[in-house]
């Protein structure tokens, strides 16, 4: 324990002192201010024409403005990026620069090591989170005046450990990465090509099979185009991020009420109000729980292969 | 624990696939003893060092260190043992103060005990001034010697060091040598240290051991070993036209022979006893021509340098 504790806090100043982190977090924070600004300012001239809309205050986060995307897909895009920044040398950079060997043999446990270390990542991916949050919450409350329900609070928490969860599996990626590559750069490039493959080239490859197993036109019947439509969203379901997207979309925005297609006769006469927050999380709760198994999967992978590795100068 | 040995190997064996690393190796190293673990390259050295920290299981037998079974009680035995790694590493861009401190934490010296530690060591190794500079920037030589100071913060019973000179220009390595003969002195520490170079070893070990392809083909004190050797073994050069491989087998087969290398049409038999009279006769037997036949003398500095040559 004492061990972990000594590579965690060893760890933990490595990343809020590296240069990579610090961009990253600069870039975030930077992008984060500025969509909430544009954010507020469409919500301010919208809040003077309908006085008592609801979930004001969520809008800062999810509101977007011509081609600035909102607050929460910028996490959504950069927090994958963060999780491998901190990880992709974790394990292969103190085997070749020679570390390793000299860590292991300290009277501490292996396992601590790569403990220390995934939850030294965590622990700076929360801290960036929060304090983007709370920067973000501040000026969201300076520029519209409305303060935060209770319900929204809640629902940025959910938002924020969603993330930190999300963002820990890239983390956990990361470090597998460093675990089973030698090079640096091998395992670098490997997470940023996987990443790629996952949250752009999984959108088209979904379409592309669903339509050749299913293949429609504008002329097709609802049931088949239901049909394409729903394939194609499972195969998108294999990648993390369109399971993350699609709880992080049900979290922050109570008007989310379903997350497949649907006909036009189902909701006909349907009123749109908003979900309570139950009925939200359980819309996702499905994606929550695989997010989470995925997390622990590639972590628990990672540390096999570490504990078993040999370990030379 | 008095007349046990605080390192000891027994049966000790490592096998990669077909490779056998380590091969039954048996080992004892008393209390305040140098010793010294000499072998060419690829000879198996850092796979024993590895196994008798527990930080690689071995196929069979066992290793102790100060009583422990370095493969189910490793953290004991890393407690007691300080051991510096082949190449070793460190943080290059944390300064050599917070490199020492981070080893501290990891075995749990009081905060204020490691702070005084570290800058003791640092003296100790002759680096007194340059606890704030940042690794990065250092020599070959002074990481080894901030590698030295490292295993100490500790404060092990004993010392493991693997190749501590290597790749150190000669006035470094004395003063390594120099370090470790002072650590084991003032501080009573045991000390095993390996190498490939017989001339270091030889003058500061009280006994060493020779492994060659993870066999140990030799163990005592240096002088003692010479005569052993001597006395014991010898080695045969013999020029044979042609030299084919069935010579070889043939001289292989007569009794006594240890073992035959050929280079061209160069043989060099290694044999327990007196062979000449059979080389020969099996030379003709195989219709070659011997054109010579020389006795070598089997020192330790021969064996060795033989396969220190080999290995290169
Ligand atoms: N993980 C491994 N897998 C297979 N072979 C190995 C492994 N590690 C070492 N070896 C082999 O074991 C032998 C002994 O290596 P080593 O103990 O490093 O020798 P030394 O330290 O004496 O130079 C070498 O032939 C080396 O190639
Ligand atoms: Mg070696």
């Amino acid at each position: 324990m004492r061990g972990m504790l000594a590579v965690f806090w060893k760890e933990v100043s490595d990343h809020m002192g590296s240069r990579r982190f610090l961009i990253l977090f600069a870039i975030i924070g930077l992008a984060g201010l500025w969509a909430t600004y544009v954010a507020a300012q469409s919500i301010r001239s919208e809040l003077a024409s309908n006085p008592d809309s609801r979930f004001v205050f969520l809008r800062v986060f999810t509101s977007s403005s011509g081609l600035l995307p909102p607050f929460v897909s910028f996490i959504g895009f950069f927090g994958p990026l963060v999780g491998l920044a901190l990880g992709f040398d974790a394990i292969n950079r103190e085997m070749s620069e020679g570390t390793m060997s000299r860590v292991l043999s300290q009277p501490l446990y292996r396992d601590s090591v790569i403990n220390g270390k995934f939850l030294a990542g965590v622990a700076t991916i929360t801290v960036m989170l929060l304090s983007l949050i709370l920067i973000v919450s501040g000026l969201g409350l300076q520029l519209i005046g409305v303060p935060p329900t209770q319900e929204e609070m809640l629902r940025l928490l959910l938002f924020v450990m969603t993330s930190i969860i999300y963002i820990a599996f890239w983390l956990g990626l990361a470090i597998l990465f460093s675990i089973l590559f030698r090079r640096t750069a091998t395992s670098a490039l490997g997470a940023i090509a996987l990443w790629v493959f996952l949250s752009f080239f999984m959108v088209m490859i979904a379409g592309a099979a669903a339509d050749a197993a299913i293949p429609v036109n504008e002329g097709s019947p609802p049931e088949l185009l239901v049909r394409n439509a729903n394939l194609r969203q499972g195969i998108m379901r294999m990648s993390p991020t369109t399971l993350y997207d699609e709880a992080i979309g049900t979290i922050v925005s109570p008007g989310v009420r379903t997350l497949g297609p649907v006909l036009v006769q189902q909701v006909q006469g349907l009123i749109p109000t908003p979900l309570r927050l139950s009925q939200s999380l359980n819309l996702v709760w499905p994606q929550l729980t695989t997010i989470v198994a995925l997390t622990l999967v590639v972590f628990a992978i990672g540390y096999v292969r570490f504990m078993r590795q040999e370990i030379r100068a | 624990m008095a007349d046990q040995a605080i390192i000891d190997a027994t049966n000790l064996s490592k096998v990669y696939g077909e490779l056998v690393a380590v091969n039954r190796l048996n080992l004892q190293v008393q209390e305040g003893e140098i010793f010294g673990f000499l072998g060419p390259n690829g000879a198996g050295k850092t796979t024993t060092i590895l196994m008798l920290l527990g930080l690689t299981e071995p196929t069979t037998g066992a290793a102790r260190v100060c009583g422990y079974n370095s493969a189910r009680e490793p953290l004991k035995v890393k407690r007691l043992t300080g051991y510096l790694p082949e190449n070793v590493g460190f943080y290059g861009e944390l300064t050599a103060r917070q490199n020492l401190m981070y080893t501290a934490r990891l075995n749990a010296v009081p905060e204020k005990l490691a702070v005084s530690r570290v800058s003791e060591m640092m003296e100790v190794v002759g680096l007194p001034d340059v606890g704030d500079k940042k690794v990065a920037e250092f020599s070959r030589g002074m990481k080894q010697r901030l590698g030295i100071a490292d295993v100490l913060i500790k404060d092990p019973k004993v010392i493991i060091l693997d190749e501590p000179t290597l790749g150190i220009d000669p006035d470094g390595s004395a003063r390594i040598l120099d370090l470790i003969v002072d650590l084991s002195h003032r501080r009573k520490m045991t000390i095993m240290l390996s190498s490939h170079m017989l001339y270091q070893v030889q003058r500061i070990c009280s006994r060493v051991g020779i492994l060659v392809k993870g066999k140990m083909v030799a163990l005592g004190s240096v002088d003692q070993l010479g005569k052993k050797l001597e006395a014991g073994k010898t080695t045969l050069d013999v020029e044979a036209s042609p030299a084919t491989p069935e010579l070889v087998d043939s001289i292989k087969r007569i009794p006594g022979v240890l073992n035959v290398e050929k280079s061209g049409d160069l043989l060099t038999i290694a044999a327990d006893k007196e062979v000449r009279s059979l080389v020969a006769k099996a030379v003709t037997q195989t219709r070659s021509a011997l054109l010579q036949m020389r006795l070598q003398d089997y020192t330790l500095e021969e064996i060795y340098l033989r396969y220190f040559r080999e290995a290169h």
